[in-house]
């Protein structure tokens, strides 16, 4: 593995791995983002790199973090060799603006061959063009490009200007004690800073103090991950205690951490204060860019300034892809290289040839004149024998020909496609008002890839389903409380907590169940109610939800808002207290729950968080009455391997029924289990907990360690079933999906029976399909079960087949096949020699479902069909879960959802509902696709007529490269006359309505079976373009054979033909004329006239006043008249036979839209057939 | 967009904001075209209807003009040079007048055009095109402009040539005189050059210098006393021929000449052509409003409008055979195959 050597070496000249700029590496401590950012790229990164780097981690010194001084950055950076605050995120300066925009414009493979061929045209013997007229476009597109990127840059320094000059409270060093206002980009490493409610945090901060005497600090940090709700932050209270002695700088403390990295969901550092050590997390620490929120000032101190905060070492560009037809395309751009070079062939040995013909006659012919008499001795006169003429003539036919490779494609592909884009971007179909977020496209270069997506690979949570969860029911002790009634909005019945004269009520409301209801209030201690409470307990305490007091418009009333990175944690906290356990406050320390009208304080003695090894959390607690108890939740598979068997066997049975009961009604299940620690349980686990949570590094993995050892031998307390809604509008988008032809594969960690029933209420599975299920656990079980579903498959694929052929078109004959794996036989099946056999079933099944999945295996399952066919993927997801699929196929949409922003950043599109998917590819990917392959093919032929037309000439100049054509003609051709009309066909025309497009999702086939863009398509165009260049040549050549004729004049003449000819061409492949349409095609040969005119204006050139001349005459108009037609009458007869004869899905359609509904308005009927009666007539 | 201008125009401001969605959804109002077999029929018929008359009315305007040509590079040369036609032309002493009686096959109006044609001339050759300097040309300060000249830019000893290049040295030298019944026809040789090139293109205050001087004489001499934008015969030679045939105007007969008149035509011929086999040609031409004798687009107008008139009938008998209602859903090809997988 080279990079892991990369790396390697990288720890050597760096302490701490300093992953190279990629944007899937944005985080590595969340285990889950740590494989999914590892899977994404199996190249580069793996499981074992991730580990490695862990590793690394663990074994360096403290000697190698950097040590930060509080309050005092002199001694933290004494060389000021740390960066100070100020950003930068302009590209250039004043001085390097030239050379490096220069550098980076010329990364483009066109620019280089534009260069390419101005130099050659620079050299004397070769100068085809005048200087002018071969480097003026490059330097046009140059010059725009720079101004562009200038300007762009201008607003960056401006950007940065303010963003530098903000001011922030920053603590004298002195020792005053005094907060002094200082600019943002004057702060420096282990200065300590102030910052009040609703500011921006100016640069990564340990807190050591905040305005709640607890240390809490609430952030946003939408601009660093896009989430919304606010995260909590807390400062020590070894700092917060300390503060007056620290801002007076008598006591010294210093902070270890490690260098910058771009991790924002990880931190590692230890705060030693007063010879204490304290160890500091992610949780300990602001960053840049985000805004402090309720909370009236935080005080902290920097340890990560400008440009190494971890903002800015994580803002990078988006992916770059290439799209399906650029590949072909490509493809084809060889083909038009090998015609290029057969035709510059073909100039150069005509050339050689004419040459040795007329060997003797070239001294002599005045128009060749061999030697140059005038110096005395008689030299030759620009002439270097046969051979190099040959090769000077090659040369200059390259720099003659040179558009024959239409590089203006490439600029106006994006600007099309840019174009594109925008129009996706300003679509209100694609607009998602509850999320108030608009398509986005990260990705500028694959938006015609949409139109031909075969495989959809859909996630579950987030993306099919909201991500909103809400609590339904529980069992509590193997008794199921299912029969939950929607309260009242402003019943009596919704549990309100009294605080002094105030209600305070939750935020969101739960329906709940009388009888439990009854239970928990019920006087008496039963053993029933008291498990009942412990459950309620556990659910408001197991949980890192921080509930915020939110204030409405009647004072009387509070709400409580719980905010929290879970959504099912905050199902959970809300049904707790919608049953009377109302979570109200929490800090760093304790938390305090109003239980059933009687507030209490629980200590929080430690918390192990989620993690997707262990797939649990836990918390523990120290009670009212003294006692310890460790709560556990968890998914059921982690947690009935650690629950106490022995005594609860048969309340595990029943949860177990219930909890399959709850998830094949699509439920998510969590399962909460306690234990009561002893006095020596808990010491032992404090002491352990204790030195894991100061270690600097590896800490994760040790306080893994330490939360398995204490959860074990819990006791059951029930299970919660949370129902995770559909999003609106999935069915019909998944069937409208599957009517277009796309297979829909749902890929979830979710449970089998909870994908299964999320799988009919989204109608991706129906009643009458056939499931094959595959669960297995080793290899031998999995090939067997996969031989099995091959044979069913085929026995069912026959018995339809035979249908087919006796039922002829009644209905579908075909027996639909559900496939539905799980994840531990992906594991076997996966990367072994049964992937084929995978494949083969998973291909003839009508909807695959894979459940247990791990991100690795998402990406696996991608690469599953991407390896093994040519058919476009499309991976849709909202979790960092899905980074590895988005990543890994074709085309990779991020559902901007509940889940982060993760998804998003590693997404090519990104928007707010599954449902978008559908006017997203069937119409937006329908219109990208046709348009832009009509636009290559558009831009292949326009660009071949032109050589063509040259060519045909150059053999009438005895091979000589001489171009009737004036030079700026040829060069404004592509970029003047005929660009602009591509440019907006490409943008606006539409081959069929949004409405048709989505009544009739098949249309999308056209896309799928690569219609409007193929060889065929190709070949027939160039041979369009050969014709039309010999009308346009030998029209006038043998019109104007015996006159008097110049050669600007001719050329003239073909300069407007093939102007005019090429836009009429396009003209009549437009399938909509609005009026842009129209200013665009008539400008364009409007323009073009008007430039032939101001060439011939000029005096010193040749052609002076031949366009005014020819065009007086009779013959110039007749000729353009004849070219016109004869040229088009082709391509004209093809597309009428084409259009009626060749049923195609399009062309019905477009008649469909246009004669409206035919079969319910006789009106049109009677149109119709006045058309029919009237023809018997024109024939007479 | 009259409208944009006056921000008072009170109904203006909704109109603009009812349209501005619009273009964003992409939902301009268009016209859809179609190619309904009513629009086929009607386009080939109408292409058919107008272009069979151009052609016929080319062909009677190309009928009616009457040619004369003459090729005399061979036949000017006496019996006795046939085998050395190139030393006969270089040479100094020989005589090379020649002449020749022309006889007009039908009545001509006047004016008749005289034109030199020349074949296997290539004024096109990348090398000759380039040849010359405009600016030169145009006034007397760019005297010394003689970029792209070469070989022909300055005499051995370094002086200017004006005008310099290979087209202007190459300048063609053969003359005709007329004559019927030994009475000299006038040959009107102004006004031949386009107007346009005599006043702005060629300078009036630049006069001949040095030209013609070198070690090869390229062709005819200039009057080094008359300003080049009257020197006619160089301008027109000088607007470079697109074909390596190509005629070029040598002057016109103001009279009619009528038919069966013998008309005496006395040639210089001076002009080397020999050296790369090109032929030589004295045209006499009357003039229609298509130019001179050319039958090929009358041909092409009527070829093109036939085969659209016959597109146009073929197209009825094709719809008529298989007809087919426009925008029938049934169609569709998964209204026909109903379980056709695409």
């Amino acid at each position: 593995m080279a990079d892991g050597e990369r790396t390697a070496f990288g720890d050597l000249l760096r302490p701490i791995a300093d992953p190279p700029v990629r944007p899937d590496l944005i985080s590595l401590s969340a285990s889950a983002t740590a494989a999914a950012s590892a899977a994404v790229d199996p190249p580069h990164g793996s499981r074992a790199e991730a580990d490695r780097l862990g590793a690394s981690l663990k074994e360096l010194a403290d000697a190698d973090a950097r040590v930060v001084f509080v309050g005092d950055p002199g001694r933290t950076d004494p060389g000021l060799a740390l960066p100070g605050n100020a950003v930068r995120t302009a590209k250039y300066s004043f001085l390097t603006f030239i050379p490096r925009n220069l550098f980076e414009q010329f990364r483009r493979l066109a620019y280089v061959y534009f260069l390419a061929i101005a130099v050659l045209n620079q050299l004397p013997q070769l100068a085809v063009f005048g200087r002018g007229a071969s480097v003026l476009p490059l330097a046009f597109v140059l010059l725009v490009t720079a101004v562009k990127d200038a300007y762009e840059d201008w607003r960056r320094h401006r950007s940065d200007l303010v963003e530098n000059g903000r001011a922030a409270p920053v603590l004298d060093p002195a020792g005053s004690g005094q907060f002094q206002p200082r600019r943002w980009k004057d702060l420096r490493v282990g200065e300590v800073i102030k910052v009040l409610a609703d500011e921006s945090i100016p640069c990564d901060m340990v807190l050591l103090a905040t305005s709640d005497p607890t240390g809490v600090a609430y952030v946003q940090t939408i601009n660093l991950d896009g989430e919304s709700n606010l995260k909590t932050r807390y400062a020590k209270q070894e700092t917060m205690s300390r503060l007056p002695s620290i801002s007076a700088g008598s006591v010294t403390t210093l902070i270890r951490c490690e260098t910058p990295n771009r991790n924002i969901y990880g931190f590692h550092a230890n705060l030693e204060v007063d010879g204490k050590r304290v160890s500091l997390g992610a949780s300990n620490i602001i960053l840049r860019g985000c805004e402090l929120k309720n909370t009236a000032w935080a005080i902290g101190v920097a340890v990560y300034t400008g440009n190494e905060t971890k903002v800015m070492l994580n803002s990078s560009g988006a992916t770059s892809k290439r799209s399906r037809l650029e590949t072909h395309m490509n493809r084809e751009t060889l083909l038009l290289s090998a015609i290029l070079i057969t035709l510059c062939s073909a100039v150069s040995i005509c050339n050689g040839i004419w040459l040795a013909i007329h060997r003797d006659e070239l001294e002599l012919s005045q128009y060749f004149r061999k030697r140059d008499y005038s110096g005395g001795d008689e030299k030759y006169y620009n002439y270097y024998g046969i051979a190099m003429q040959v090769f000077f003539i090659f040369l200059m036919a390259v720099i003659v020909f040179q558009i024959m490779i239409p590089i203006s494609l490439y600029i106006s592909m994006e600007l099309v496609r840019l174009g594109q884009a925008y129009f996706m971007i300003r679509d209100k179909n694609l607009y998602d008002e509850s999320s108030n977020s608009r398509f986005q496209c990260r990705a500028l270069n694959i938006n015609e890839d949409l139109g031909q997506i075969r495989y959809v690979f859909s996630d579950k949570t987030g993306t099919l389903t909201e991500n909103k969860m809400v609590f339904q029911c529980a069992s509590i002790r193997g008794i199921d409380y299912s029969e939950g009634k929607d309260p009242s909005p402003n019943g009596s019945d919704v549990y309100c907590v009294v605080v002094g004269d105030q209600f305070w009520r939750p935020k969101m409301l739960v329906k709940t169940d009388p009888k439990l209801v009854r239970l928990l209030r019920s006087e008496g201690e039963t053993q029933e109610g008291k498990h009942a409470r412990d459950f309620f307990l556990a659910l408001a305490a197991c949980n890192t939800i921080v509930p915020l007091i939110v204030g409405t418009p009647d004072p009387k009333q509070k709400l409580i808002d719980y905010q929290g990175e879970s959504p099912d944690e905050q199902a959970l906290v809300y049904a707790a207290a919608a049953y009377g356990y109302v979570l109200i406050e929490r800090t760093s320390g304790h938390i305090v729950i109003d239980v059933l009208g009687d507030r209490q304080r629980f200590n929080v003695l430690g918390l192990h968080e989620f993690d997707s090894d262990r797939k649990r959390m836990s918390v523990i607690i120290g009670c009212p009455d003294r006692t310890v108890r460790l709560f556990v939740k968890g998914a059921d598979s982690s947690m009935f391997g650690v629950l106490e068997k022995s005594i609860d066997l048969d309340i595990i049975r029943a949860t177990e029924t219930n909890l399959h009961a709850y998830s094949s009604v699509g439920l998510r299940t969590l399962v909460v289990g306690m234990r009561e620690l002893s006095r020596n349980d808990f010491e032992e686990w404090q002491s352990t907990y204790e030195k894991a949570s100061t270690a600097l590094y590896g800490r994760g993995s040790l306080l893994r360690a330490v939360a398995s050892s204490v959860e074990n031998n819990l006791q059951i307390l029930g299970a919660s079933g949370i129902e995770d809604k559909l999003q609106q509008g999935v069915p019909e988008a998944i069937e409208s999906l599957r009517q277009a032809g796309i297979r829909v594969w749902v890929l979830t960690g979710d449970k089998q029976e909870t994908a299964i029933s999320i799988g009919y209420s989204c109608k991706l599975l129906t009643s009458e399909m056939t499931h094959i299920v595959i669960n297995s656990n080793s290899e031998a079980s999995c090939r067997k079960s996969l031989e099995d579903a091959i044979a069913i498959s085929s026995k069912f694929v026959t018995i339809s087949s035979r249908a087919q052929n006796t039922i002829t078109g009644s209905g579908s004959a075909r027996v639909p096949l559900a496939l539905i794996i799980d994840g531990t036989s992906l594991v076997h099946i996966l990367e072994t020699e049964l992937e084929e056999k995978l494949f083969k079933i998973a291909t003839v099944c009508d909807v695959v479902l894979c459940c247990r999945v791990a991100p690795l295996q998402k990406a696996g399952i991608v690469a599953l069909i991407k390896k093994r066919t040519e058919d476009m993927t499309l991976a849709i997801g909202d979790g960092a879960n899905d980074v590895s699929m988005i990543q890994m196929a074709d085309v990779g949409i991020g559902i901007s959802g509940q889940e982060g922003r993760q998804a998003v950043m590693a997404s090519d599109f990104a928007m707010g509902q599954f449902r978008f998917l559908v006017p997203l590819l069937l119409v937006h990917g329908h219109w990208n696709y046709q348009r832009i392959a009509y636009m290559i093919l558009y831009n292949f032929y326009r660009n071949a007529v032109f050589v063509f037309i040259m060519f045909w000439y150059v053999l009438y100049t005895a091979y000589t490269l001489t171009t009737a054509i004036t030079e700026w003609s040829s060069v404004l051709y592509s970029v003047l006359y005929t660009a602009l009309p591509t440019v907006v066909v490409g943008i606006l025309d539409k081959d069929l309505s949004r409405r048709t497009l989505l009544e009739y999702p098949k249309l999308y086939g056209n896309g799928q079976r690569e219609e409007s863009y193929n060889l065929k398509l190709f070949i027939l165009t160039m041979m369009d373009a050969i014709w039309q260049s010999l009308v346009v040549f030998f029209i006038p050549y043998m019109a104007y054979r015996d006159t008097t004729v110049d050669g600007s004049s001719l050329g003239d003449l073909w300069t407007l033909a093939v102007v005019t000819l090429v836009n009429i061409h396009l003209a009549m492949d437009v399938f909509r004329w609005n009026w842009i349409t129209h200013l665009s095609i008539w400008g364009s040969i409007a323009v073009a006239v008007m430039c032939v005119i101001l060439i011939d204006s000029m005096w010193f050139l040749p052609g002076y006043w031949a366009i005014y001349h020819i065009m007086k005459t009779g013959l110039f108009w007749l000729c353009l008249l004849g070219i016109f037609a004869a040229g088009m009458i082709p391509r004209f007869t093809m597309k009428a036979l084409a259009e009626y004869f060749m049923l195609n899905d399009i062309q019905i359609s477009r008649e469909l839209e246009k004669f409206g509904n035919f079969n319910d308005f006789t009106g049109t009927e009677i149109s119709m057939s006045t058309f029919s009666q009237t023809h018997p007539g024109f024939i007479r | 967009m009259g409208d944009s201008t006056s921000p008072s125009d009170g109904p203006a401001e909704p109109r603009r904001k009812s349209k501005k969605p619009k273009c964003l959804q992409q939902e301009l109002p268009a016209c859809k075209p179609l190619l309904t077999p009513m629009i086929v029929v009607t386009t080939f018929a109408l292409i058919g209807i107008i272009f069979i008359p151009i052609g016929l009315a080319s062909l009677s305007a190309s009928e009616q003009v009457v040619e004369i040509v003459y090729q005399y590079d061979v036949d000017c040369i006496p019996e006795q040079s046939q085998n050395d036609k190139v030393a006969f032309i270089q040479s100094s002493v020989t005589n090379k007048t020649c002449t020749r009686t022309l006889t007009v096959p039908r009545h001509m109006d006047g004016p008749v055009h005289i034109y030199y044609e020349l074949d296997n001339f290539y004024q096109n050759h990348r090398r000759y095109v380039k040849s010359r300097s405009d600016k030169q040309l145009r006034s007397k300060a760019s005297e010394k402009v003689t970029t792209n000249c070469a070989p022909e830019a300055t005499t051995s000893d370094g002086s200017v040539i004006v005008p310099c290049g290979l087209i202007a040295w190459s300048l063609f030298n053969d003359t005709y005189s007329f004559a019927i019944d030994s009475k000299t026809i006038e040959v009107n040789k102004k006004n031949i050059a386009w107007q346009s090139d005599k006043e702005h293109k060629f300078g009036n205050d630049v006069y001949p210098k040095n030209f013609q001087m070198g070690g090869l004489i390229g062709g005819a001499k200039l009057n080094a006393n008359i300003p080049l934008s009257e020197q006619e015969d160089l301008i027109v030679w000088m607007r470079t021929a697109a074909l390596p045939k190509f005629r070029k105007l040598y002057g016109r007969i103001e009279t009619d000449l009528d038919a069966n008149e013998q008309i005496t035509v006395t040639i210089q011929n001076n002009y080397n052509t020999y050296s790369f086999e090109g032929k030589k040609k004295l045209v006499l031409s009357t003039t229609s409003w298509i130019g001179g004798k050319n039958d090929f687009l009358g041909t092409a107008y009527l070829t093109v409008g036939s085969l659209c008139l016959f597109l146009a009938m073929a197209f009825i008998v094709l719809y008529l055979l298989k007809p087919r209602t426009l925008g029938d859903p049934s169609y569709l090809s998964w209204n026909r195959n109903p379980d056709g997988h695409y």
